[in-house]
């Protein structure tokens, strides 16, 4: 809502100033967006009249005036070259002085080719006023010769601009925003002065409410015999400006005009355009599926069933409270109309103006709630200032009320006033503000009966009356408190580790934490986990970004992409986040954590060999973030991972994520040099970890017995080690890899391992004995399952 | 007598003039080893008389010692030497960079989200989550958004293909709220942290963001406990005690009385800069009490039990705390950008 404060002081004139105002205004709900000066700043300029017009012997377009601005300022006139086409002598115009300062230039005294010239006429885009510049800015004839033009055009107006929450549309009109003026500064409202015109009253349409449920209220009339070439007043025009409407003729200037004072969206139709046009009958109905209907905005609809229209007999004529019809509407050479005010339900208008892609000021108030207190009033108002400007007469108004909302008395408590807002407000002072926002009541002990007023559509409940107290009180006067509560302390889980715990796990391993969107190309869901029915969005911001994840790696893929071209050389990332995936007809949200690595193993620098990340790097991550968990690793197939290079991560026998080197098909199709090692991992199964529990630490030495074996290089180590520990002995601490070899002295095909034995009893001191025993049966498990040859 | 002087120069002048360990051990048998020169005199004792006998005998052991105290001195003088040698041979240059593995960074919202998270666990805020597909009952209807209401066009809402638009993206982190009441008995204190969505791109906006929902349900609980908690977070996260901040009243079908925080302008301290749109005031969070139609699709009691609910968008407290100008680079993921948080 826009609105120039000139326009609200004459209903409603506090003595403070523009900014106080504006403060006041937002501290009570209504948020001011902006004060703009009406005008940028410039200085004099006077209304002038031109008493002749020659033409400029030297140049075609220039004509050289002969300007009187007022004999207090040049006895004589002034001689002003002029290029503008619109230029006429008698014509009043805005006649920049010498020495005048305007938006753009100084005004100096200046020969143009040739003759001298001693100021300039203006256009309104000179001035600043308008964005438009076709021509002279031509004033009334009535303009005051010499007058400064700032005051005469009342530019040192301040023009509001306020952004209204749904719930307050009584304030998209004048009159409800110099109400609540009113009730902040307890100052008296100045009403504008409605006078009621002489009706003919057998001149009348017949009007047939087919739909009473969702237009309870309708009132038309017919206005005849009018002028539409008179003009709109000034002042009117200027206000609607000044608020944001394009004048268009005086009708429908007019209809805005009182929309804009009271609320109270009207609508002129053509009479000459109704079927029949003296005994037509308007209808209120619902639209029949597939009736078409031209709009004003030239677009042409197609009407739904649930599509509330203002009809005649045989075709739609407007739809309901959004936009006219473009057939009916009132446009220079019409003289008698039908004009119409009405009050819809806000349920019949809400989502329709979406639906149709359209949107209207008549919508905007409908949608929330239009006064049906004034709908009659509004009439009265219109049809006054169409006679006062293009003459005619008007029938009675026709009046159809059917069942109006309820204004139900809400019970307002005193105690519960007190116990929400925290500050002892006594019964006097919620009464005082209740008559300041001029709601009805009645008291009884400290309950108040209040009946909100046709105007308000957002007061319901208790509540919403007490935070009319507060906001009239003034949220700042309310003090700032803490809850008296009791205090609990609140569960600390030690098996549950929390997602920062292992963000930061990652940081220290030197991973930067990435956020991506939630949604990605559908192509990377094929992919990166050859998803081919993943969820998709309805009304997705952009085609590359219609789909919802269900893995990690697309955005960080991307990520490296992003940051290669931006020159960088190592990228290693993480992000932890939501996947989607849609199972049995529901819509499964997972966590994850997801990782890339990509160039040298550590940053480029001094006494270190360059060395790409691989698989084994990124694999002791894995198992610090999962310590003190065992987890294990098989090799597995994933789309976007090479066959050879991927693993599956169990803990347990519980899939908890996966590892692996980019496909090269994929590495070479995104244009990357070197390999990307890729993770996921599930962020449920990685939160949770056992909570530790002490044991005995052996008093007698251990023994290490180191055992070097050969097999088949397509044998996996873990084979070896887990059919090692099925041996079970009690004095086995620990058996682990320390070297792996191939090349010379192994033969091709074979590879050459070497494991740590770690031997150690807890009662006592191992003999040498016992050690060779247990590590001669670990070489023959080895021999006999693996063929395994015993190096020396 | 002369002969034990001689000697003793003799020696000294030897055992000065050797830099190294081993001459020094063959210089020293010279003299004091088993045919050495002292212990041939030594030898020669019997010959003397029983009077001159123990005389003598004390000036060779007194020269004994000094000879050994000259040795030893000498040794550790060269033994330092050597040391000295070494490490002057050892010494690095210290200036040159640590070798290894680097460290990481967390992403700014996240370290905004952890700041935030912090603060309202030290008042005893309990943290949960929610699914961010949503359904349309728990994004709107339960939070008192029926269709149709214009505060619906207030959202953008992403809707998921397929259905009549029952599931769509969370336009808020306010389901949270419902869905926490919904499995607790009050008194409920907590906060919801997550990613949302709005179907809305431009310098200001990303289709996805985060927001903190908080939420306190109790016997005591009113609009001015909102006021003094909510003052006493933002000054906590901003540290900044001279903060000043204002509440106004505001819209939210979820909340009544409704109100917006807003706080002084961090870029011009409130005089009025591009930034604040020449208000002086930025606003920060919208927050009230919880509607009473909220707490009845939760089954509680609005009589015995009320409370108060906010919600705040975490990119624009990371913009306003780290100097971020515009939000899409929060999504880009440039690492020149997020490593200037590390």
């Amino acid at each position: 809502m826009k609105f120039p404060e000139s326009w609200l002081r004459t209903l409603v004139n506090p003595p403070i100033s523009s900014s106080e105002l504006a403060h006041s205004l937002t501290m009570a709900g209504l948020e001011v967006e902006a004060v703009e000066p009406a005008a940028p700043e410039f200085n004099k300029v006077v209304v002038a009249e031109i008493l002749a017009v020659n033409k400029h012997p030297n140049a075609d377009r220039l004509n050289i005036c002969q300007v009187s601005v007022d004999e207090s300022i040049n006895k004589d006139p002034l001689q002003i070259i002029c290029g503008a086409s619109n230029v006429s002598v008698g014509a009043k115009v805005p006649c920049a002085l010498i020495g005048a300062s305007l938006p753009n230039m100084i005004i100096k005294r200046a020969k143009v080719r040739g003759v001298e010239s001693f100021g300039m006429l203006c256009s309104a885009n000179e001035l600043g006023i308008t964005e438009e510049a076709e021509g002279l800015l031509l004033l009334p004839k009535d303009a005051p010769t010499g007058e400064d033009f700032r005051n005469y055009y009342d530019l040192d107006d301040k023009l509001f601009t306020l952004n209204l929450t749904p719930n307050r549309a009584d304030c998209l009109g004048m009159l409800g925003i110099a109400r609540e003026v009113a009730a902040i500064y307890s100052e008296k409202l100045i009403l504008p002065e409605i006078s009621l015109v002489k009706t003919r009253d057998s001149d009348t349409l017949t009007v047939c409410i087919d739909e009473p449920d969702v237009c309870p209220l309708y009132c038309g009339r017919v206005i005849r015999n009018i002028d539409l070439g008179a003009s709109t007043p000034t002042w009117m025009i200027r206000r609607l400006e000044r608020s944001g409407i394009r004048p268009i003729n005086a009708v429908v200037d007019v209809t805005n005009y009182v929309m804009l004072e009271i609320g109270q969206p009207l609508h002129a139709f053509d009479i000459a355009k109704i079927a029949d046009k003296f005994s037509g009958i308007i209808h209120v109905r619902y639209a029949n599926s597939g009736e078409k209907l031209q709009l004003l905005n030239g677009e042409e609809i197609i009407l739904q069933p649930d599509m509330l229209l203002i009809s005649d007999e045989t075709k739609p004529l407007a739809l309901a409270g959004i936009m006219g019809g473009d057939k009916s509407k009132v446009e220079l050479g019409a003289t008698d109309l039908f004009l119409e005010s009405a009050f819809f339900l806000p349920k019949v208008i809400a989502g329709k103006p979406i639906q149709l892609g359209i949107s209207s000021d008549s919508a905007h108030r409908f949608e929330r709630g239009v006064d049906f207190g004034a709908t009659r009033a509004a009439m009265e108002r219109a049809t006054g200032l169409i006679i006062d400007i293009c003459g005619g007469y008007s029938g009675s108004i026709t009046e159809i009320k059917g069942e109006l909302p309820k204004r139900k008395s809400i019970a307002l408590r005193k105690e519960r006033v007190q116990r929400i807002l925290g500050v002892k407000l006594e019964l006097s002072k919620i009464s005082e503000i209740l008559q300041r926002l001029q709601f009805d009541f009645l008291v009884k002990n400290t309950t108040f009966n209040v009946v909100p007023p046709t105007y308000r559509f957002d007061l319901a409940i208790e509540e919403d009356l007490i935070e009319e107290i507060a906001r009239i009180y003034g949220y700042h006067n309310i003090p700032a408190g803490l809850p008296n509560t009791n205090v609990k302390i609140l569960p600390y889980v030690e098996a549950v580790r929390t997602s920062m715990e292992l963000r930061k796990i990652c940081v220290t391993r030197d991973y930067q934490e990435v956020i991506n969107y939630s949604f990605v190309d559908v192509e990377w869901e094929r992919h990166y986990s050859n998803n081919s029915s993943p969820v998709m969005l309805k009304n997705p911001i952009s085609s590359q970004l219609n789909a919802m994840r269900s893995n990690l790696v697309g955005g960080l893929v991307s990520n490296l992409k992003f940051n290669l071209n931006r020159k960088q050389s190592r990228v290693r990332i993480f992000e932890i986040g939501s996947c989607f995936l849609k199972e049995a007809g529901c819509y499964v949200q997972s966590e994850k954590l997801g990782g890339l690595c990509y160039g040298g193993i550590v940053a480029e620098q001094w006494g270190s060999s360059e060395r790409n990340t691989d698989f084994y790097d990124v694999k002791s991550d894995i198992e610090a973030l999962f310590w003190p968990e065992t987890i294990s690793f098989e090799i597995t197939a994933h789309p976007a991972l090479h066959p050879g290079k991927s693993s599956q991560i169990f803990i347990g026998k519980k899939m908890a994520g996966w590892i692996g080197e980019l496909h090269p098909k994929l590495q070479q199709e995104l244009a990357l040099p070197k390999a990307v090692i890729l993770f996921e991992l599930d962020l449920d199964i990685l939160t949770k970890r056992t909570v530790s529990k002490s044991g005995e630490i052996p008093k007698y030495p251990s023994v290490r017995r180191d055992i070097a074996v050969i097999v088949a290089d397509n044998i996996s180590v873990s084979y070896l080690l887990q059919s090692m520990s099925a041996l079970n002995s009690p004095i086995i601490l620990d058996i682990s890899l320390f070297d792996i070899y191939r090349g010379n002295g192994v033969d091709n095909g074979k590879k050459s391992l070497a494991f740590r034995v770690l031997l150690q009893d807890t009662k006592k001191t191992l003999t040498d004995e016992e050690a060779d025993s247990v590590t001669k049966k670990l070489i023959k498990i080895l021999e006999n399952k693996f063929e395994a040859k015993l190096r020396n | 007598m002369n002969n034990l002087e001689n000697l003793l120069n003799e020696a000294t002048v030897l055992f000065d003039s050797i830099d190294n360990i081993s001459d020094l051990e063959q210089a020293k048998a010279r003299y004091l080893g088993k045919s050495g020169a002292l212990t041939e005199i030594l030898k020669g004792l019997k010959n003397l008389s029983s009077e001159e006998r123990p005389i003598m005998g004390g000036q060779i052991n007194k020269l004994k010692e000094v000879l050994e105290a000259r040795l030893n001195y000498r040794r550790d003088l060269i033994l330092s030497k050597k040391m000295e040698e070494q490490l002057a041979g050892e010494a690095l240059d210290v200036t040159l960079p640590g070798r290894g593995a680097g460290i990481g960074g967390l992403h700014p919202i996240t370290k905004t989200l952890e700041r935030i998270e912090t603060l309202f666990s030290s008042m005893g805020f309990a943290v949960a989550s929610g699914p961010e597909i949503e359904t349309d009952f728990y994004n709107f209807t339960a939070l008192n958004i029926p269709e149709d209401h214009p505060a619906r066009a207030m959202h953008d809402t992403f809707y998921i293909a397929e259905e009549e638009n029952k599931y769509l993206l969370r336009t808020h982190t306010s389901p949270v709220q419902i869905r926490y009441m919904q499995n607790k008995n009050p008194p409920v204190r907590v906060i919801a942290p997550g990613r949302v969505y709005r179907c809305d791109s431009d310098v200001t906006h990303t289709p996805m963001f985060h927001q903190v929902e908080g939420l306190w349900i109790d016997e005591n609980v009113n609009f001015s406990s909102l006021k003094g908690i909510l003052i006493d977070f933002i000054t906590q996260f901003s540290e900044n005690n001279d903060l000043s901040t204002r509440f106004r009243p505001s819209f939210f079908p979820f909340t009544e009385p409704s109100a917006e925080m807003d706080i002084s302008c961090v870029m011009c301290n409130g005089k009025g800069c591009r930034v604040c749109g020449h208000t002086g005031w930025l606003e920060v969070l919208g927050c009230g009490m919880v509607h009473p139609e909220v707490l009845r699709h939760a089954n509680i009691d609005s009589e015995k039990y009320n409370g108060f609910a906010f919600g705040m968008g975490v990119e624009r407290l990371a913009m306003l705390r780290y100097g971020v100008s515009d939000i899409r680079m929060f999504f880009e993921n440039d690492l020149r950008f997020l490593k200037q948080f590390n």
